[in-house]
């Protein structure tokens, strides 16, 4: 009898089927994965967790009887106080005495636990930043090796067997090295020659011809390496500058009265589903918290989204502070910069051309992508056409530059669906007609 | 017989160490020996953890597998039963080869050790070598080295063909796969081993005689004169494995495809006894743990304390509901299998007048060890059940047999534990047994060669039970992708003939 211990053997046996079977599942499982993100909070919303799926995506059919219908017999144990002939009402649903009553799992969904990695991979599938991203060398600068051609030095562990015999193989055959079989066939003829017997007449002659040659052959051979140094080839490797990516994310909000317990909501899930997406992308990520009311200020996050200044509402003076923040902390050379602004539209009409302007001129340049949401109140208000002073002041600059983005959201279902909608991996040609158009 | 008491228990407390396990191993190794002349292939005992049982699960408790994503699926799903506590996994997995190989769990106490080395490496082990369904169907020194084989060819094929083709393919042999076993030994049991020397050697003969040259003879215009008899003798007809069938004669199949249909069709066949066996392989296994923990601690081996630990567990593992206790889910196979094999030992050792009359040949013979050892090697469920089970033990059980006929609104009791209803409850309970009755009965019964090359099957439907139509409409989807032409099946009433239901599925168009 042999004891083997095979709990240090490595696990994970079971992921390459794990993985066929969310490949084969994907479409159902994303769909799911959506559907969950609704009931999430924002703390969790990048954890694992169970999630469910109709069978039928992933039903596995084989041939076997129904359930129901036809003539049944079956034998049950426990009987209490029937006799033969009694007749018992034929109970509800399909288990009518079937073979399959009771097998447990009817036909609700299939529920499983997705790990983090796949929750994220699925939730944030065909999403891309747009194609605008500046790597910058951050600190000092890692590097990669990548192959580039042969090189005729390099380490004995990078020597490339096949280029060198190839090469050894033309040299031979440039030079006429004498092959074996060459040396071969002299030498069989000299001991033909030397088996006469007796010696025929030119004999001596033939074999000292002979011997002659087969010398020079050894001499060509020897002179002529198999090998030659010459024939060497190495793997060349060169090493690329791997950019570390960075980026800094700003998050704007008016924190003024007029926002509702709710529209924070609303913004807070779109900043952490955004703060998510560019974890996904960026390596390295900050973000910078600026609320404002008619003076802005840089908080901490707790504050960003828990406190309530009362006061008027200046928007440009968020963007002030955030430039000031970049001109002090985040050099645009060196940073990807993103800027997630929040509001209800509120802003003192006076104020909507600064605004519009520092958006124009001072922020859009230096930035990767705005987006700028506006949150309502829960209940849809009619579509009265209406614009908001700010809606207004940034319609132009929608028009105008590509890397801005505005859009309303009421509802918090809406802000997969927007954030979706913003970062949509596009075709080609679309890019193209994007980047013609700006 | 009697041995002197061990001075000391083998174990106190719930704590084990490898030797620990191999001194249980032996004090259970003598008692299923000598007192209990079990023969069981040599065994193997394998330390697994939680993670890894989980993994085993997945692959239908075989330690190596080809890949697929149904596995992934049943992996999915017991990976969160067992997190969330829903389900415990079981103390042991056992595999049917050569050696024998147990698996068992780090988190089992020294007890459930005990139990479970009692269990699965003699009870199940010595039911696998000496049942004679497992002796013809299934050859244990070769599975392990067949499954190797099967893996690293369809990697091979996946890596050469694609996965998603290959996909495909096992897609369309699960589907099939309980149509794909021998249910009569025609063929002898099959070697393995040989098994895959023999693909090697059948592709290596391919390589050598291909020539590019046969291609380009033009076809032969004259078709053969073959009458209908001809015609399905020569194609084996009526076939009910229908996996064997396309992978013989399937017409727009690559050898690699055939290939892997006969990996699927065998692996089917090599687990078609235990489907047979299921209630007698356990109901043999606990037999042999309840005497062998019996013994131990009549001995002194084990302690008072672990012998309670263990009957708590046994009885979990026979708890039979009653049908309307609300946790009813059909027969614990570990109950019924274990209640008629203790029925025949008291039956051995003092009947009644009724043992006396109904089992003539051993009531009151004494021998419990051969009774049950000759039932053991010489039955499965179904022929057990008719020839075992007893009037007591349904009394005991208080069985009763109902009947649902569908032309009647309500279904009626046909028989209850009495004098009139033993014979009738025994056979009716046998019947649902019988894989040959539960399942389905296809055939394959004629492909038109001349036309357009359908392929005709018949469903023979016992007692107006039809196919399930959404899974049925699905797998001839499948079959008919596989054989590459249009598939019928017609659903007949087995009795008069008469056509309930005609299912025709085209293949569908493959990239």
């Amino acid at each position: 009898m042999h004891i083997v211990d095979r709990r240090l053997n490595p696990g994970g046996k079971s992921l390459v089927n794990r993985q066929r079977f969310l490949r084969r599942a994907r479409a159902a499982v994303q769909q799911a994965v959506r559907q969950s993100i609704k009931d999430r909070s924002i703390k969790e919303i990048d954890r694992e967790g169970q999630i469910s799926i109709p069978r039928d995506s992933i039903h596995e059919p084989t041939l076997h009887r129904t359930s129901h219908g036809g003539n049944r017999e079956r034998v049950l144990p426990g009987n209490r106080d029937y006799l033969e002939g009694d007749r018992i009402p034929r109970p509800s649903g399909q288990s009518g005495g079937g073979s399959s009553a009771g097998t447990g799992d009817g036909e609700d969904d299939f529920r499983f636990v997705l790990t983090r990695e796949e929750f994220l991979e699925l939730f944030l599938d065909d999403l891309e930043l747009p194609d605008l991203a500046k790597r910058k060398l951050k600190g000092e600068a890692s590097s990669t090796p990548r192959r580039a051609g042969y090189t005729t030095v390099g380490s004995p562990s990078n020597l490339s067997v096949p280029r060198t015999m190839q090469k050894a193989m033309s040299r031979r055959l440039a030079l006429r090295r004498p092959g074996r079989a060459d040396l071969e066939r002299i030498e069989e003829e000299i001991a033909q020659v030397e088996a006469h017997q007796p010696a025929q007449d030119g004999d001596a002659e033939r074999l000292e011809q002979l011997r002659e040659e087969h010398q020079r052959l050894l001499r060509r051979r020897a002179l002529i390496a198999y090998i030659d140094p010459v024939d060497l080839r190495y793997r060349r490797f060169e090493a690329t500058p791997r950019p570390i990516a960075q980026a800094v994310m700003f998050c704007l909000m008016d924190v003024s009265g007029s926002m509702s317990a709710h529209m924070k909501d609303l913004a807070k899930r779109f900043f952490a589903l955004l703060h998510l997406f560019l974890t996904r992308s960026y390596e390295y990520v900050e973000v910078v918290f600026i609320h404002h009311t008619d003076h802005a200020a840089e908080v901490d996050e707790q504050t960003f989204f828990h406190s309530t200044v009362s006061g008027g509402t200046v928007v440009s003076s968020a963007l002030e502070e955030m430039l000031a923040v970049v001109s002090a902390r985040y050099p645009p050379d060196d940073w990807n910069i993103y800027v997630a602004q929040a509001s209800d539209g509120d802003n003192i009409n006076n104020d909507n051309p600064k605004t519009a302007r520092l958006m124009r001129e001072d922020i859009l340049p230096i930035s990767q992508y705005v987006a700028y949401i506006e949150v309502g109140a829960e209940e849809r208000p009619v579509d009265d056409g209406g614009k908001s002073s700010l809606w207004s002041a940034y319609e132009e600059l929608q028009a105008t530059s590509r890397h801005f983005a505005m859009r309303k959201v009421h509802h918090r279902t809406e802000i997969y669906p927007v954030l979706r909608e913003l970062f949509q991996r596009r075709s080609a040609d679309e890019r193209d007609r994007a980047k013609g158009r700006s | 017989m009697t041995m002197a008491r061990a001075d000391r228990p083998l174990f106190e407390g719930s704590d084990w160490n490898f030797d620990l396990i191999q001194r249980i191993y032996d004090a259970v190794e003598t008692i299923a020996l000598t007192d209990f002349h079990l023969d069981v292939y040599p065994n193997q005992i394998e330390v697994i953890s939680a993670e890894q049982m989980l993994d085993a699960y997945a692959s239908t408790g075989m330690p190596l597998f080809y890949k697929h994503w149904s596995f992934g699926k049943q992996f999915v799903a017991n990976e969160m039963l067992y997190r969330k506590g829903l389900r415990g996994l079981a103390y042991e997995l056992v595999i049917n080869s050569d050696p024998c190989i147990s698996y068992i769990m780090q988190e089992n106490s020294a007890t459930m050790q005990t139990l479970v080395i009692a269990h699965a490496a003699f009870g199940h082990n010595h039911f696998f070598k000496n049942n004679y369904s497992f002796r013809q169907w299934t050859d244990a020194t070769g599975i392990l080295d067949y499954l190797e084989f099967a893996k690293s060819y369809i990697a091979h094929c996946e890596e050469r063909y694609g996965e998603a083709a290959v996909e495909r393919l096992l897609d369309g042999a699960h589907a099939l796969m309980h149509q794909g076993v021998h249910r009569h030994p025609r063929v002898r049991s099959r070697d393995l081993k040989l098994e895959a020397a023999r693909e090697a050697e059948r592709q290596a003969y391919r390589d050598k005689i291909y020539d590019d040259l046969w291609r380009t003879l033009p076809a032969s215009t004259r078709a053969p004169e073959a009458t209908d008899g001809h015609r399905r003798r020569a194609l084996n007809l009526p076939q009910e494995n229908i996996l064997y069938f396309l992978e013989k004669t399937g017409p727009a199949l690559e050898p690699w495809q055939r290939e892997i249909l006969r990996i699927v069709r065998l692996i089917a066949q090599y687990f078609y006894p235990q489907r047979q066996t299921k209630v007698m392989n356990e109901g043999c296994a606990t037999w042999c743990h309840y005497q062998i923990m019996t013994k131990l601690h009549e001995r002194g081996q084990i302690t008072d304390g672990s012998f309670l630990e263990f009957l708590q567990s046994h009885t979990n593992v026979v708890n039979q509901p009653t049908f309307d206790s609300g946790h009813f889910s059909g027969f614990n196979p570990y109950t019924l299998g274990f209640g008629i094999m203790e029925d025949m030992a008291r039956i051995c050792r003092n009947p009644t007048d009724e043992d006396r009359e109904w089992f003539p040949a051993f009531a009151g013979k004494g021998d419990v060890n051969g009774v049950l050892q000759d039932a053991w090697a010489n039955y499965r469920d179904e022929s057990f059940i008719t020839q075992f089970l007893s009037p007591h033990m349904i009394r005991k059980w208080r069985l009763f047999q109902v009947t649902d006929r569908q032309s009647e609104a309500a279904l009626s009791v046909a028989a209850i534990h009495d004098e009139r209803g033993y014979r009738r409850i025994r056979r009716a309970l046998a019947r649902e047994y019988d894989i040959g009755r539960q399942e389905p009965d296809i055939q394959i019964v004629d492909v038109d060669l001349a036309g357009d090359r359908t392929l005709m099957l018949e469903h023979s439907v016992a007692d107006g039970v039809l196919l399930d139509e959404r899974d049925a409409a699905m797998v001839l989807q499948n079959l008919a992708n596989l054989w590459r032409y249009e598939v019928v099946l017609i659903e007949l009433d087995a009795q008069d003939r008469k056509v309930l239901k005609t299912h025709r599925l085209k293949p569908a168009l493959l990239q």
